[in-house]
């Protein structure tokens, strides 16, 4: 991608004004996507971004500058940027001497750019079909595909020098039902970081199926309650209430302004002894996996809370050198264009041994979440909201009667506690983007089906 | 400066054969951030970035490319890129290039070149007295989490085969601040900014204070019991809410049968005073822009006119669909086509301010924050339910504070359900301008 010598002067010149810490990273981005809606293939774009990002610490100062020009004088002068940008007090000539890391990218069966475009779109196009043909309520389909390989190069002043190569595979279908109660939607989504190999993995027509059964079902559903409820959130759906009730609260970045509620409690029981929470940016072939992060560091297996102690935080480089501690693996960002910060990969709850059937069946009365939409959290209040895009009332023990979409409202440590039952049928969720600071990164989550006791369920009937 | 940007489109037009409409958008832009912390620079970033969208339109079928550069040898793969992603495209009749309406660009001031020649100490400076004062509004305020100072200047260009030449320059700049307030073992955050085109126009002390107040007045706060209220929104959240009602008015969900109001045209939709502009020429509005994405004019547009729905937003292909004119919506950046969208929305502003208003309500809950307008919102339904933060109000004043809790209704029945919008109007750094706005019966839940 870039000459190895060039990086070395550059991270030379990046350190001319006496930074204690310099960084190359650079990123080759091509992306592929093409997208369905109204019965008509309306476009297929292609994307190409290239460029690098350079930063120099000096004390607890960053300074950071990026460029798409790749060429020599390019690199250099935004080395020097950042540079002018940390105005470190000392100066003089260093040479950095890089030593390159082995590194094993997630393996690729089929590569996507190899694939036909012609292939692609029949794909959107048996969606679309299937979709329709789940019934004349049916009143709108869209499906969007999109692949990219996004090859980095990190290099810093540590001497080291690691490359990675990943490339991630997407499908989405959405689903607009109308009936005598108005429109309601349905939406799946599948995700890896593999190649083609996917659609041998899984069926479009299978997503289009469940897509469509969704807002149909949802036809059917009436309010849902308001107030105080327990909330049984099933296999698969519901790893994102672990990413909003406590992993946004575990990253170092956080701690270290002290704005997480979770801030000085390691060792300490922050939930109930049922909740082990791991992640893991090493989960072969997952959404939010990678062989290194933005950073560099090879990913690796974090556990966070075991059996309901908090174990560890989750570092990138700039929090973990300021407590001399080693990196988990959590240095990530958006593109070149943006710094580095703490993000989570692959957030999963671990299995449980309860069987599935009596935690709903323990349940006299409540709510049963199959699938949960998104959410956001409050670091320093711990409070977080997340929405359910497809649930169910529980009477007696049972499923019942579906319910309109609603948020769900809790308080991260509150809720940690009050998880009274955890089954034995892990599954991994849908792909996921998640925010922070305006970056989007993609993770992955996990959970199998779960009890809190009780969660506010914000919707409109009494 | 433009002109350069105008060049590169008209040298890849130029390369359109003679069946084909070429549409070439050209985007370069310049940022400064800065992030202070504890009176010390933490991160301070600047950099140039620059790219090119190229779509093609050839027998009735759409392709599209970008590529994050402007480099020559680029620009003509992304030519191809996209010919060559048009081959698999759908046939569709009304697809074309927006074209020349006669209507002239207004000329809006939002650029400012001195912003380019603003010294960075300044720049940090600003964020540094940001944190300071933040700190010295309330005893009770423990930590900055972040105090920020950004600027950018952005140009941008089209050039079509169809006629379409036309560029847009803007610069602003913003201050903000999140802070956390602690009082014994409860903590609560609050946030401020203030935004403008040169650093001279930031009210540091208004965002300021904005924070601090935020953080303190949740402090104690408690969980209300779940029940039907009245609800004050803040300006921020009625900005918010206005911005997904403005989803709903897209011209692209009316045709493809994913908007609440398609079959509302001409019919009332909402309480009889409420008049909801779209008017992207608005100088105040953050969101302001000569021309849309597709290189129109900017125009005033009226959606919602004393309760009744008047018209839909379209972009060049989504007006000739639906038979009628562009209104110049067309939203995108360079690395993707254009979409459709609401671009500066308004309410027409009441009479009272929001005490006022508050004494009108009597009891209810005034909504300071909000959500999860994300996951619990859905714009073609119309459920709505979010998280939520705010007041009590009880004999027409602000009483006790509260936390953890929904408020939730359908978007259809909040329209019609406004009792009152305030007098308050304020433009934000989003596509909306904030406005007090009371709205009755709409569940909250809670404990």
């Amino acid at each position: 991608m870039i000459e190895e010598a060039l990086v070395s002067r550059v991270l030379g010149a990046a350190l001319r004004t006496g930074g204690d810490f310099a960084e190359v990273f650079v990123e080759d981005k091509r992306s592929s996507s093409g997208r369905l809606d109204d019965g008509r293939i309306e476009e297929l774009g292609s994307g190409r971004d290239r460029g690098a990002g350079i930063r120099v610490v000096v004390g607890d100062t960053t300074g950071f500058a990026h460029t798409a020009d790749l060429s020599e004088p390019g690199l250099l002068t935004a080395a020097e940027a950042a540079a002018a940008a940390a105005r470190g007090g000392g100066g003089g000539v260093r040479t950095v001497e890089l030593t390159r890391a082995a590194t094993t990218s997630q393996p690729v069966g089929t590569r996507p750019e190899e694939v036909a475009k012609a292939t692609k779109v029949e794909l959107l196009q048996r969606a679309d079909q299937v979709a329709r043909g789940q019934g004349g309520a049916i009143k709108q389909v869209s499906a969007s595909y999109g692949d990219s390989r996004r090859r980095i190069l990190v290099a810093n002043s540590d001497g080291l020098l690691a490359a990675d190569d990943q490339t991630r595979t997407l499908f989405v279908v959405g689903v607009v039902a109308a009936g005598d109660t108005g429109m309601q939607t349905g939406r799946r989504s599948i995700g890896h970081t593999m190649g083609f190999e996917l659609f041998d993995r899984y069926q479009v027509e299978d997503l289009a199926r469940e897509a469509a059964e969704q807002a149909l079902t949802k036809l059917q559903a009436r309010p849902a309650p308001s107030g105080a409820l327990p909330v049984v959130i099933g296999k698969g759906g519901g790893g994102v209430l672990f990413h909003e009730a406590c992993g946004h609260g575990l990253e170092a970045d956080h701690i270290q302004k002290n704005v997480s509620v979770f801030a000085g409690r390691v060792g300490q029981l922050v939930a109930s002894p049922l909740v082990t929470i791991v992640d893991d940016g090493s989960m072969a072939n997952e959404w939010g996996t990678f062989a290194i992060d933005d950073e560099g560091t090879p990913a690796q297996r974090n556990v966070l809370i075991q059996d309901g102690v908090l174990t560890d935080y989750m570092w990138d480089q700039l929090r973990a050198r300021k407590e001399g501690r080693p990196l988990s693996g959590n240095g990530r960002r958006q593109s070149y264009k943006h710094l580095p910060m703490v993000r989570m990969t692959n957030t999963v709850l671990a299995n449980g041994d309860t069987d599935p059937a009596d935690i709903v069946a323990d349940t006299p009365n409540g709510v049963y979440v199959s699938h949960l939409g998104g959410g956001q959290v409050n670091t320093a209040t711990g409070d977080f909201v997340f929405g359910m895009t497809e649930a169910y009332l529980i009477e007696d023990g049972r499923i019942t009667e579906p319910l309109r979409e609603g948020n769900l409202i809790g308080n991260g440590p509150k809720v940690l506690e009050m998880i009274d039952a955890v089954g034995d049928d892990f599954e991994m969720g849908p792909p996921g983007t998640c925010g922070k600071d305006g970056q989007g990164v993609p993770v992955g989550d996990g959970v199998p089906t779960l009890r809190v006791s009780s969660l506010t369920v914000g919707g409109t009937a009494a | 400066m433009s002109e350069e940007l105008l060049e590169i489109g008209d040298r890849i037009v130029a390369l359109a054969r003679g069946d084909e409409q070429v549409e070439v958008v050209v985007g370069r832009s310049s940022s400064t951030e800065v992030r202070v912390y504890e009176g010390e620079v933490e991160q301070l970033a600047s950099a140039t970035s620059a790219g090119i969208g190229v779509r093609v339109i050839a027998d009735h079928k759409q392709g599209f490319a970008y590529a994050g550069s402007l480099d020559p040898d680029v620009l003509a793969d992304t030519l191809a890129e996209a010919r060559d992603n048009a081959t698999f495209a759908t046939p569709d009749e009304w697809l074309g290039l927006a074209e020349p309406d006669g209507v002239e660009v207004p000329s809006l001031d939002l650029f400012r070149e001195e912003l380019g020649a603003v010294a960075t100490e300044a720049k940090i400076d600003l964020a540094v007295a940001l944190e300071k004062a933040v700190r010295a509004t309330d005893a009770r305020i423990s930590g900055i989490d972040a105090a920020d100072y950004a600027d950018g200047l952005s140009e941008g260009a089209v050039v079509t085969t169809t006629g379409v030449r036309t560029a847009s320059r803007d610069s602003s700049c913003y201050v903000s601040v999140s802070c956390v307030a602690q009082d014994g073992d409860d903590t609560q955050t609050g946030f401020g900014f203030s935004v403008g085109r040169l650093p001279d126009e930031l009210d540091i002390e208004a965002a300021a204070a904005d924070a601090g107040r935020r953080a303190t007045r949740l402090l104690g706060a408690t969980q209300p019991r779940s029940g039907r209220v009245t609800v004050v929104f803040d300006p921020y959240v009625t900005a918010q809410f206005l911005g997904i009602i403005g989803s709903t008015l897209s011209g692209e969900s009316v045709l493809k049968g994913r908007s609440l109001f398609a079959d509302r045209l001409d019919s009332e939709v909402a309480a009889p005073f409420l008049t909801l502009v779209d008017d992207a020429t608005n100088p105040l509005a953050y969101s302001a822009s000569e021309t849309d994405g597709e290189g129109l004019a900017s125009r005033r547009n009226v959606l919602i006119d004393g309760g009744r729905l008047q018209r839909f937003v379209h972009n060049a292909y989504t007006a000739r669909r639906a038979g009628t004119a562009s209104t110049a919506n067309a939203v995108r950046g360079f690395s993707s086509t254009p979409g459709v969208g609401c671009r500066a929305l308004s309410l027409a502003p009441g009479t009272k301010l929001q005490p006022e208003l508050l004494a009108d309500v009597g009891d209810g809950v005034l909504i300071s924050s909000v959500s999860g307008l994300h996951s619990g919102v859905n714009p073609v339904s119309g459920d709505f339910s979010t998280g939520a933060e705010g007041l009590r109000i009880s004999g027409g004043a602000l009483g006790e504070p509260l936390r953890e809790f929904t408020v939730a209704s359908t978007l259809q029945r909040m329209l019609t359900d406004v009792l009152a919008v305030g007098a308050d109007v304020e433009w934000l750094p989003m596509r909306a301008a904030g406005v007090s706005l009371v709205v009755r019966d709409v569940t909250v839940s809670g404990g």
